[in-house]
């Protein structure tokens, strides 16, 4: 051979294993270093909030200003139903989007929508907010949760686009020539074969995307605004854990302070329980018999 | 066109050479009996019997090959009718170069010149047996069907001559009951000669075959044209 | 929503019979369909392909096929990469024009029907004409069970008796012994060999009139090829098969007839005895022995 090298014992040998080395330390520190703020944020919130945490947080409504006590249990049925509306609207815009431009790819308005949906998911959530003061609330001529939900649906509508349309391209093409060779049509081969097969992956993502959402204040700020009391009806203000957090957050009280910690824990424990629920569900393709 | 893999082309190659030299052995082998009858050539006898030896051993060299041709590379088509021709081949040649070796013992046991035109016709049975042969092994190495099939067209000649000696013989065996033993002997010698026609038929049949993949055989006995 | 078993198409216009052709004997050089040791009786030619042309976008793939596809027998397509053989299949079942820029042209006469026609639907098609892809393709969010009745149940047929039915489809491919107690599996738990076999049972389950294959076997190891092969040879009792292979063994070891596909074109079908012992093409000869040049 030309110039066989020897195999063991030279200094190039040495001097790459010492580099090796180097990265791998230098790739392991970053890693620790980017788990510090999230580390942190966990601890000092479980640690700040958990005192806070008790039935009455969960169940009784705000005490009036300057009175200790009382909880949240308006802002956490606020934050699901605001939520829970936001889904309604969001999620099947979002994934048939998604399934329309996985099925026409290359057409012209599907770039068009792709683009839209990239641009949107950078919009500053804020300005969602102010959309929807300017489309719903205005209207109306009052805050409510209906124009909040928009808001944040709108917030969900992008991830949730892409992350289907993506999520459907990967399933292997081999899939649906197996359907429509099996004399399936088209929609039904896309519908009961490609999406049910991409569906964990869009599960997880339409998870991400609530979990997100519900931790939005802005948004919320003028079109839900804010309710010191269970909610009225969806044409009603309503308050949520967001908003309540940073009202409490920004008070001068000390019993608001901690109540607002306490929030703040609940709201990192959902984010978190919808994280872990999503992948565990994504362990598990096949349900059913 | 050549085969792709060239170690294939090259298996071929030789295998086809392998098959010539034993053509060409035989034909020696041949043209050697026959020469030695004519002249009552001991010595050329006991030399061409000693060829078989090399014959022998060849058509076991050839049947190896083929075999594993076989088994490597799946032959098919023309390819594959070339094994098995080559297989059926060496069979007939192997007997002929045996035929030979009879011949030359029945040489030596002649020690009389009598029955000369007798043997004057066996030698030129003799010739057109040799002849048949070498255009057979010609139209194998060439792929030549139509030079083939004349070779089984002189079968014919051939069986007659052999039909017409055998009462001749009877004859003089009938007239001098002391010509007998010479007589049984040229008997054999005919009989060996046409058998040696009737393989060279059999050579040109499996000729026609590799290059048209018509099989001519029995076909007389089995009504085909 | 279930609808009764509907598996035929719509009714043929004209009677069965085309007219009375003779098969095409060879000239010299011309390179048309040679069925000349193939029987030409109408019953018992399934489907007969007419001057099919086929293309993706711009470029021409297959440039005017003509050939007959024996009923219950087994007919292989072989050829070099490229030379359109999976065109061709995909053109049996109107799967052809589902790749975006597809177009084919010409008659594909299944019973006498033309299934190229406008208005044939492509899903009735392909429920008499099924197909098997080249790697094994359970779906993976089904169990063994539920893919074998995939195909019944997204066609909203009515399925009278599931288990008996799984039973069958899997005796059929030899297939129930090895699993049937793990029919909650998912279907992709199996290995390839088992997994293609899951897919071929998929296929029967609908019942249809014949079987495509487009290179069933390539992604297996030996022993999954040969029981593929096996049960090839006793589907044919119930099934016409066409199967694409670039295996000329196989095509040699599971063929009843063959027909080699030279860049587009047709060159020689015959019975697979002649083409591998003497072929008339020299083209063919060529491809088969091996050389290429």
């Amino acid at each position: 051979m030309i110039g066989e090298p020897a195999m063991n014992g030279d200094a190039g040998y040495r001097r790459r294993k010492i580099t090796d080395a180097i990265f791998r330390w230098l790739c392991g520190g970053a890693v620790l270093l980017a788990l510090v703020p999230l580390a942190s944020v966990l601890y000092y919130v479980t640690y700040r909030g958990i005192g806070g945490v008790d039935l009455d947080f969960f169940t009784s409504l705000p005490k009036p200003v300057g009175e200790t006590g009382g909880g949240m249990g308006n802002a956490l049925s606020g934050t699901l139903v605001l939520v829970g509306m936001a889904c309604l609207i969001g999620i099947p815009i979002g994934v048939l989007a998604g399934v329309f431009l996985a099925e026409f790819p290359g057409s012209r308005f599907s770039t068009v929508v792709r683009f839209s949906a990239d641009v949107m998911s950078g919009i500053p959530s804020i300005t969602v907010g102010i959309f929807a003061y300017a489309v719903v609330v205005l209207p109306m001529g009052r805050f409510s949760a209906i124009a909040g939900s928009l808001a944040l649906a709108v917030i969900m509508l992008p991830t949730v686009t892409r992350t289907t349309e993506e999520l459907l391209r990967l399933v292997p093409g081999t899939l649906r020539e197996a359907a429509l060779g099996l004399g399936v049509s088209k929609w039904r081969a896309t519908l009961w074969i490609v999406l049910r097969t991409a569906a964990p992956g869009i599960i997880t993502g339409v998870m991400l995307a609530i979990a997100r959402v519900g931790g939005e204040s802005a948004p919320l700020l003028f079109t839900a605004f804010n309710n010191r009391f269970w909610s009225q009806g969806i044409d009603q203000p309503i308050a949520s854990l967001p908003v309540q957090i940073y009202t409490y957050a920004v008070s001068p009280f000390e019993d608001w302070h901690r109540q607002a910690w306490a929030a703040a824990f609940v709201l990192v424990a959902l984010v978190l329980l919808l994280n872990v629920t999503a992948k565990v569900l994504v362990r598990n393709p096949v349900r059913g018999k | 066109m050549r085969h792709t893999d060239r170690e294939y082309e090259q298996e071929l190659q030789q295998l086809r050479d392998a098959v010539l030299l034993m053509g060409a052995r035989v034909e020696q082998m041949t043209s050697g009996a026959l020469s030695a009858f004519e002249r009552l050539d001991l010595e050329l006898a006991k030399a061409t019997i000693a060829l078989d030896e090399e014959i022998d051993r060849l058509e076991m060299d050839i049947d190896e090959r083929c075999v594993r041709v076989l088994a490597r590379r799946q032959p098919v088509a023309s390819d594959l009718r070339f094994i098995t021709t080559t297989l059926k081949i060496v069979t007939d040649l192997e007997r002929v170069g045996d035929l030979a070796v009879n011949l030359c013992e029945r040489v030596l046991e002649l020690d009389a010149e009598t029955l000369k035109p007798v043997r004057v016709s066996l030698v030129q049975m003799g010739d057109v047996v040799s002849d048949m042969l070498h255009e057979a092994l010609d139209a194998f190495i060439q792929a030549d069907a139509a030079r083939a099939e004349r070779v089984i067209l002189r079968d014919n000649v051939v069986d007659a001559t052999y039909a017409k000696i055998f009462p001749e013989l009877l004859g003089y065996m009938i007239q001098d009951t002391k010509s007998v033993a010479v007589a049984q002997k040229l008997q054999s010698i005919a009989k060996y000669l046409e058998r040696m026609a009737d393989h060279a038929t059999n050579l040109g049949e499996m000729v026609v075959y590799m290059v048209r993949g018509e099989d001519k055989r029995h076909a007389n006995k089995l009504g085909r044209s | 929503m279930t609808a009764k078993a509907d598996v035929s198409m719509s009714p043929p216009l004209l009677g069965v019979s085309s007219s009375e052709d003779e098969p095409a004997t060879r000239v010299a050089g011309e390179t048309r369909a040679t069925g000349r040791t193939a029987t030409t009786k109408d019953e018992s030619i399934k489907i007969r392909v007419e001057e099919l042309r086929a293309s993706y976008g711009d470029a021409e793939v297959l440039k005017g096929i003509t050939l007959p596809i024996q009923s219950h027998k087994v007919t292989a397509i072989i050829g070099p990469s490229g030379c359109g053989k999976s065109t061709f299949i995909r053109c049996l079942n109107r799967m052809h024009e589902v790749t975006p820029g597809a177009r084919a042209a010409g008659r594909v006469l299944l019973d006498g029907l033309d299934i190229n026609r406008e208005d044939v639907d492509p899903v009735r098609v392909r429920r008499r004409v099924g197909m098997v892809f080249q790697k094994p393709n359970p779906f993976p969010t089904m169990s063994i069970r539920d893919n074998v009745l995939a195909g019944l149940r997204l066609n909203g047929l009515r399925i009278k008796n599931p288990d008996a039915l799984v039973e069958r489809a899997l005796r059929h491919v030899a297939l129930w012994d090895e699993v049937k107690d793990v029919l909650s599996r998912a279907g992709t738990s199996l290995s390839g060999g088992q997994q293609q076999r899951l897919c071929i049972a998929r296929t029967l389950a609908l019942e249809p009139e014949v079987v495509l294959m487009d290179e069933p076997c390539s992604a297996l190891d030996p022993v999954a090829t040969a029981h593929v092969e096996e049960l090839i040879h006793e589907l044919r009792e119930s099934y016409t098969i066409v199967i694409v292979t670039h295996n000329m063994q196989q095509a040699a070891r599971v063929a009843d007839f063959t027909a080699f596909f030279y860049m587009g074109l047709l060159v020689e079908y015959d019975l697979t005895d002649v083409i591998f012992t003497r072929p008339k093409e020299r083209r063919t000869e060529d491809y088969i022995t091996g050389r290429f040049g």
